[in-house]
């Protein structure tokens, strides 16, 4: 089997085991739900409802703030109980929208559903945009927007990401093994945009049964390829996987499209399915409760504003003491301070931990062994990287390719010395990017 | 719900290495040409190699213990600087050479320099370098380990004109400093470092095949496998290829530079060998390339991935 890959990156324990054989249950939601406005990339959504009023599941409670932007669903029916601020899993305080679920789950009659081949490319970005789309990977970037590239008939390739190649996640795997027709579907919507395009849908050669099962499944299309990928992290980050999949390299200022592809993740796809087939805006997504300190991981359909703490106690509770509890993955993952935070559209994991490697180790000096040079899929040299961010030094920073850095954690996770690289490039990044917004 | 949890940055994992293990991996690495070293010289050669351990690690400590800085002993980097500065020595040296020579690698060229990681130069052969200019006779006076020899190093044999026994030279039975001899303890050793990731062949291989079409180009031999093979197996060549060029600190990171490093090295042995007045210069080498390193550095610098845009 070709499989297909890219430079540098690593073998992180993927600890998959723990949750990958849970079929995906739905999860509802008893306590109240909160909608942070910026759960995408771009202006916050503006609230369309006030408080006391009463919405239905389905029924749009916030609209896109702008162009780059997404509405934002209720995914119950209840009673708007506050507009406040609210703490999210970056910890940052977010406005938001509070709704107390009546547990009733009333849905708005969402408008009747139009065969794919009778609607124009309008209507289907349309719908994407109205169902509230986001990129469902980790970076929200709107859908909508991301479906109209300056030039669509230069679209070669539309990729559908199931790399999934984060350690501990488990949610695309159970999707594309349990609902694997709307992935397609939701492809072909995508393909219905680009007349020239093709569809890949790549996976990581770890999930040897989806990529069997969804390979049995296209076989008499001739628009979609099955791509098996090899397993390292970070095979799924964006650059990577369309160098993997089509062998064009773009760098950190252009976009895939310039490269002549569209790349989506397997759970924003089934969105665009819901929203383009079934008129259905965007409310759930799959979330994966999982760690060595979950009682018993989880792969979770989850009303998006549901609570983590419910998600937590459905997955029954904990059963050691967790000592570092992220959101996402291990890589790319948030460290939470609490579970009284809400699922986003961008939510993907909840891992919770008893040992954190972190705090356990103490950084020591650089011994220029060269390792983080050897995995940076960016092939820049996190080292002097770091270096120069720990001297405040933008220029040379800069210089030296700091803004290609993704910030996937390939350099942090081998150094021996195990000093904080990523961290500090990072740190690097955002005051860079936040001077050059000041100019 | 626990009181407290951990946040930091992500990632929130790290892989298992640590700096102490790599200098571990590296003393085990060269076990069994230390093993051999004291097998061939005898006894002196093994005292030689613990005060050349004492001293380094014992200059480290009282360095940092005046300085209130941290303790960094346990990291084992110092133990390997001792011990193959012990390999660089004759077996016939007085102990005093070991501990000047262990206080000279860590305090001049490793800790002024800033520690681990800092130092421009190896600390075992800057060490060494500094003793042969200073102690001359008592560095290159190599013991005769009853080959016939009478205490000529191979090298020096071949530089005279004379034949020697390849087969010793591979084995390791012939005279020289107390590690260098045996070319297959000290490729074992290497394969052991290669194997578990520690080092890899960019360095030593570049290294070995420049060398060797050096001596092919220059050599006055044209193509004389028995002159090559002893070339390879004599000297310091296959220490310092695989233990000391590429020592972490003094090499560059870059891969394509790596390459352009070994190459460097491979020409700067064959002039030393083959128009030097002495018959080795793996370690004059090797110290010279560190020093360049920085402008390797600098023009070996790696194109970011997708620079340019570039369709491939």
């Amino acid at each position: 089997m070709a499989r297909y890959t890219f430079t540098g990156g690593i073998h992180p324990y993927d600890g998959k085991a723990l949750s990958k054989d849970k079929p995906i249950q739905e999860y509802l939601p008893k306590g109240d739900l909160v909608f942070p406005m910026s759960q995408h990339i771009g202006a916050p959504a503006k609230p369309v409802v006030s408080k006391g009023d009463h919405v239905l599941r389905g029924q749009r409670i916030a609209e896109a703030g702008g162009f780059v932007s997404a509405h934002i669903y209720s995914t119950v029916s209840g009673t708007v109980k506050a507009i406040e601020p609210r703490r999210i899993v970056t910890g940052d305080l977010i406005e938001s929208i509070i709704i107390e679920n009546d547990d009733k789950y009333e849905e708005v009659d969402y408008p009747a559903s139009v065969p794919l081949e009778d609607m124009s490319k309008e209507d289907i970005i349309n719908c994407v945009k109205e169902g509230g789309v986001v990129g469902m990977g980790g970076a929200g970037f709107p859908t909508h927007v991301k479906l109209s590239p300056k030039e669509p008939d230069k679209i070669d390739y539309c990729i559908v990401n199931g790399a999934e190649c984060e350690p501990y996640l488990t949610s695309d795997y159970r999707r594309m093994l349990e609902e694997p027709e709307k992935i397609i579907s939701g492809l072909k919507c995508m393909l219905a945009l680009f007349d020239k395009a093709r569809g890949i849908i790549a996976i990581e050669d770890n999930k040897k049964d989806c990529i069997k099962l969804i390979k049995s499944l296209i076989k008499d299309d001739p628009r979609i390829y099955v791509k098996p990928l090899k397993t390292k992290y970070p095979q799924g980050a964006e650059r990577q996987l369309i160098y993997a999949t089509t062998g064009r390299a773009i760098n950190s200022s252009m976009l895939p499209a310039d490269a002549g592809c569209i790349v989506d993740n397997v759970d924003t796809v089934v969105a665009i399915h819901n929203a383009v087939i079934n008129r259905q805006p965007l409310m759930e997504r799959i979330v994966t409760v999982t760690g060595d300190a979950i009682a018993e991981p989880c792969n979770f359909k989850v009303h998006i504003g549901t609570n983590y703490h419910e998600l937590v106690d459905a997955a029954g509770g904990f059963k050691e003491e967790p000592v570092k509890i992220i959101s996402g993955g291990p890589m790319m993952g948030f460290g939470i301070f609490e579970l009284d935070v809400p699922t986003t559209k961008t939510a993907s994991a909840l891992l919770c931990l008893t040992k954190d490697d972190v705090s356990a180790m103490e950084p020591s000096a650089c011994i220029n062994c060269g390792r983080c040079v050897e995995v940076c899929p960016g092939r820049v040299m996190p080292k002097l990287l770091a270096e120069c961010a720990e001297h405040y030094d933008n220029e040379r920073f800069v210089e030296l390719g700091g803004m290609e850095c993704c910030e996937c954690g390939c350099c942090s996770f081998v150094c021996p010395a195990k000093r904080p690289l990523t961290q500090s490039i990072k740190s690097m990044r955002k005051i860079e990017l936040a001077n050059r917004k000041k100019k | 719900m626990p009181e407290k949890l951990k946040v930091s940055s992500n990632p929130h994992v790290r892989s298992k290495a640590t700096t102490s293990q790599i200098m571990a991996a590296v003393v085990i690495a060269l076990l069994p040409a230390t093993g051999f070293g004291i097998y061939n010289f005898g006894i002196n050669a093994l005292i030689l190699i613990l005060v050349c351990i004492a001293s380094t690690v014992l200059t480290e400590l009282l360095f940092e213990l005046l300085l209130k800085k941290p303790i960094t002993i346990g990291d084992f980097s110092a133990v390997v600087t001792g011990l193959l500065l012990g390999l660089n020595l004759p077996a016939t040296a007085p102990w005093w050479i070991a501990v000047i020579g262990g206080v000279f690698a860590i305090l001049v060229v490793k800790m002024l320099f800033g520690g681990i990681g800092q130092n421009f130069m190896n600390p075992a052969l800057g060490a060494r370098c500094f003793l042969i200019l200073s102690f001359t006779k008592i560095m290159t006076n190599f013991p005769d380990v009853g080959d016939g020899l009478s205490g000529a190093t191979p090298l020096a044999q071949i530089k005279a004109g004379n034949s020697v026994n390849i087969m010793n030279m591979i084995t390791g039975h012939t005279s020289g400093t107390i590690g260098e001899t045996s070319m297959i303890a000290i490729i074992a050793g290497a394969c052991f470092l290669i194997l578990i990731g520690v080092i890899d062949l960019r360095i030593p291989g570049s290294y070995i095949v420049s060398f060797v079409i050096f001596l092919l180009i220059f050599g006055g031999h044209g193509f004389d496998g028995p002159f090559i093979a002893a070339h390879l197996a004599g000297g310091g060549l296959m220490l310092g290829a695989f233990f000391m060029a590429t020592d972490y600190s003094t090499r560059p990171i870059t891969k394509f530079g790596q390459y352009l490093f070994g190459i460097f090295l491979g020409i700067m042995t064959g002039i030393f060998r083959i128009f030097g007045p002495s018959a080795e210069g793996v370690s004059y080498a090797i110290i010279i390339g560190n020093l360049i390193v920085p402008l390797i550095e600098k023009i070996t610098y790696p194109k970011a991935f997708g620079e340019g845009g570039e369709r491939i």
